[in-house]
């Protein structure tokens, strides 16, 4: 049996009467990784939270290294040897690599002056020992997301921590990133670091972890070795049911053309020509930096196009805001929905209606509030949404919750055509099939989908067609009949098909 | 945004979800023990009539903190109003066009400073800064740093009647104080441009994504806060039957203060009317309490501070808890 350095046992979590934790167990073990899985809303972060003194827990038990330990705030967890590497990595873009990773324990001189040689060349030794070259006194905005990842970490080790939680920490990063952070996550199982990795990507769980802890609901629902258990078991833990089909593909009839876009240029993408039909979905492939997002808000009116035409059905339209988009029926999800997709402060009815407001303005200029209560009600009913009522604030609701908002949100414009990007990042596999289901039957009611996506499982999944681009060009569209993972990473890495 | 139901058990949670109504309801109990002249009508309505020019400046100014702004020309823009409606009134030129023309001017300069925020890119603490002074030394230019009296014409005495008078029993500024506040309130919670204003003070790129035209909601608070300084101007101006050059200096931290007090966030998107009303309220009462105490005009200061630290604290401490 492997030695446990850290064990929750019974552990409770209450906010203002509502269970979010119920007796959860939760172990980790020395030198092992530790996979935490769950549906947004499961009590994963909650758990987390405790473990680190951000909350404090109702009852049960929290014992490290063989003894009971209360932590009140991140610096008691900080002290034993526990470090949250979280998902919003909590760093400051101004300052160097060396002042993030000693900040608040810079080392001092007489008088208190700021030892800068020590500083620097201690965090040179961390990145070292990371694998990076970085000159620690770079500023950390003009590293890679990746690399502030490492520098998080960096951070992590120099504090002597014992165990480390990574919080979805693939998110944003590229295949080589990824796969950097890998190795590094197997260095330091293998230096006796123990990790708590939560993640949504289960392959990577299969590639790093050594144990999966699986809750749902607030509830355990099991604790397996990584090698009793695969994906479909974890899938079906983790949602309480069977899942057939990750991707229900539907079949409609695909229409005339609703959206073209001619030799449209501008500092991010170059000559992009395409069409879009009625009742259909084009899947939008490519590397990361490769210019999709840049196109879809091209068309969305947040970038302005410096050459180039956008036909919405048959005409030429001049978009130079969303407010143009939005009236030439064009509505688009943001990647980054706490970014720019909802406002976290607003509540569900609040920010159903923000795009469509006109159309719930009474008599009197006044916000005819029973009419928005009624459709954020039917949006709740027709897309479950789980909220604890229409005035909960979104910033209380789970990440596959939100984005159902952020798609009620541009469905209450009544698009014609609908720009999703990332749809389903952040979001756990139950509510992703649940958001595919939404697509498609927005699909057969005839509205026309442009889909960015980087997982290309869910492109090949329930596109139509797939356009692939390349630095900022469009590589190749291929048809979803002739499209295989192979063929499109070889128009996205830019290289000619023979 | 707040509901309010003072039936039943909800008063309690009414109370913990207002906390500034707390603090005015000790301070209005403590004083009350304190002095038997505090409670008396005629001092109830002197203390609404003092907190109205704060309450109306403090009203434009929950707007400016609700997107995250600032404004800190109000008082400079109430000097200059008062001084050009005084010269207007004692010119013998129609009362009813002189309001007009005077919050028109208070409407211009909310709009400048609009531009300046929006258009322009700069802070709102800078360009509001910018403005104060500016709008401070032409005041003193215009009226060569010497009072203007509005008296010398045929419409002089109905002019002050805005400051000075009563209806029913209730000074005239009490009336426009209120009916600033139910115009505010119904436009925050009613009308679409206020939905805008608290979508853009909580996620300025969301509401732009949304199809908002972010930078004429910015026009648009700095225009109200422009606005009502302007009324403040007229009051103020038409209470004293002069517009002095110095008048209004320093009301942008009372108006402030109030705001915060009343529980609005500094960083945006939460606040309302009804904690600035109740903001403005615990100042007002709190320097006329201190007066009435004859408490020196030096420990007047020290004590206003610390109130303004308690309540505001108490605020935040229940944030946080939730």
């Amino acid at each position: 049996m492997e030695e446990k350095i850290v064990s929750m046992e019974n552990i409770i979590k209450e906010f203002s009467g509502v269970r979010v934790l119920d007796n959860v167990d939760f172990n980790i073990y020395k030198g092992k990784v530790m996979a935490l899985v769950g549906e947004n809303g499961a009590g994963k972060s909650t758990l987390m939270k405790i473990l680190t003194g951000v909350y404090v827990r109702t009852s049960g038990k929290v014992v490290l290294d063989g003894s009971p330990v209360e932590f009140n705030t991140t610096k008691d967890s900080q002290d034993k040897g526990i470090a949250f590497i979280h998902q919003e990595l909590n760093l400051v873009r101004d300052l160097s690599i060396g002042e993030n990773i000693f900040l608040g324990r810079e080392p001092v001189g007489i008088g208190g002056k700021i030892n800068w040689k020590k500083l620097f060349d201690d965090s040179r030794m961390w990145l070292t020992k990371l694998g990076l070259d970085e000159d620690p006194r770079e500023l950390v905005k003009n590293i890679s997301v990746g690399k502030q990842q490492m520098i998080e970490i960096a951070k992590a080790l120099s504090l002597d921590a014992q165990v480390i939680i990574m919080d979805e920490p693939t998110g944003a990063l590229t295949m080589s990133e990824t796969e950097r952070l890998f190795q590094v996550v197997k260095e330091l199982r293998d230096t006796g670091h123990s990790i708590v990795y939560i993640s949504h990507r289960l392959k990577e769980i299969f590639e790093i972890c050594d144990h999966v802890t699986v809750l749902r609901d607030g509830t355990l629902v099991g604790e397996e070795p990584i090698e009793n258990i695969d994906e479909e078991k974890i899938i079906e833990m983790m949602v309480g049911r069977k899942l057939s089909e990750q991707y229900p593909r539907v079949e409609t009839e695909i229409g005339e053309v609703v959206l073209e876009v001619k030799n449209l240029s501008n500092r991010f993408v170059h000559d992009v020509s395409f069409q879009l039909r009625k009742g259909e979905i084009l899947g939008v492939a490519g590397l990361v930096g490769a210019g999709r997002t840049e196109l879809a808000r091209t068309i969305y009116g947040v970038y302005q196009p410096e050459s180039g035409e956008i036909l919405v059905n048959g005409s030429a339209v001049s978009i130079k805001s969303p407010k143009d988009a939005l009236k030439n029926g064009i509505a688009y999800l943001s990647e980054d929905r706490k970014e720019n997709g909802i406002v976290l402060g607003m509540d569900l009815v609040e920010n159903v209606t923000l795009a469509s407001l006109n159309n719930y303005v009474g008599r009197i200029g006044n916000i005819d509030k029973s009419k928005e209560r009624d459709s954020t009600d039917r949006y709740i009913k027709s897309m479950s949404i789980k909220a604890a009522g229409r005035n909960q604030l979104l910033q209380f609701l789970s990440g596959g919750n939100q984005q159902k908002v952020a798609l009620a949100k541009n469905l209450d414009t009544n698009p014609g055509i609908l720009l999703l990007d990332e749809p389903t990042r952040g979001v756990d596999v139950g509510a992703k099939k649940e958001i595919y289901e939404l697509i498609n039957k927005y699909k057969q009611e005839g509205m026309s989908i442009l889909m960015v996506s980087s997982e290309i499982p869910e492109i090949l999944g329930i596109s139509d067609r797939v356009m692939i681009m390349h630095e900022g060009r469009i590589s190749g569209i291929i048809d979803i009949a002739d499209a295989d993972q192979e063929k499109i990473m070889t128009y996205a890495v830019g290289k000619e098909v023979s | 945004m707040g509901k309010f139901s003072l039936k039943g058990r909800n008063w309690k949670q009414f109370l913990s979800d207002n906390k500034p109504v707390v603090v005015l309801l000790i301070l209005v109990v403590t004083m009350s023990f304190l002095s038997d002249r505090f409670l008396t009508w005629s001092n109830i309505i002197t203390v609404l009539r003092q907190t109205s020019i704060n309450a109306v400046i403090a009203t434009g100014m929950t707007f400016a903190i609700l997107i995250g702004g600032i404004d800190l020309s109000v008082g400079s823009v109430l000097a200059i109003t008062g001084a050009i409606a005084a010269s207007l009134v004692a010119s013998g030129m129609n009362i009813i066009l002189v309001v007009i023309l005077t919050l028109l001017i208070g409407l211009g300069i909310g709009l400048l400073n609009g531009l300046l925020i929006s258009k322009g890119r700069l802070q709102p603490f800078i360009a509001t800064l910018g403005t104060m002074t500016l709008l401070r030394g032409l005041t003193l230019v215009y009226t060569q740093g010497r009072p203007i009296s509005i008296f010398g014409s045929d419409t002089s005495a109905m002019f002050s009647k805005i400051g000075t008078g009563y209806f029913l029993g209730i000074p005239i500024p009490v009336y426009i104080m209120l009916v600033v506040f139910f115009i505010s309130w119904y436009t925050l919670n009613h009308l679409k441009i206020g939905r805008y204003t608290y979508a853009l003070g909580s996620n300025e790129e969301a509401t732009m994504y949304s199809g908002i035209k972010t930078d004429n909601i910015k026009l648009f608070v700095y225009a109200v806060a422009g606005v009502l300084a302007a009324l403040a101007g007229i009051i103020v101006t038409a209470r004293l039957g002069s517009a002095q050059p110095t008048a209004g200096s320093g009301y942008e931290l009372d108006a402030i203060a109030a705001v915060v007090i009343g529980g609005t966030s500094m960083a945006g998107g939460i606040g309302t009317i009804f904690g600035t009303a109740i903001g403005a309220m615990i100042i007002g009462i709190l320097n006329n309490a201190l007066n009435m105490l004859q408490v020196s005009s030096y420990y007047q200061d020290v004590a206003k501070g610390v109130v303004i630290l308690i309540a505001v604290l108490l605020d935040r401490k229940q944030r946080k808890s939730r």
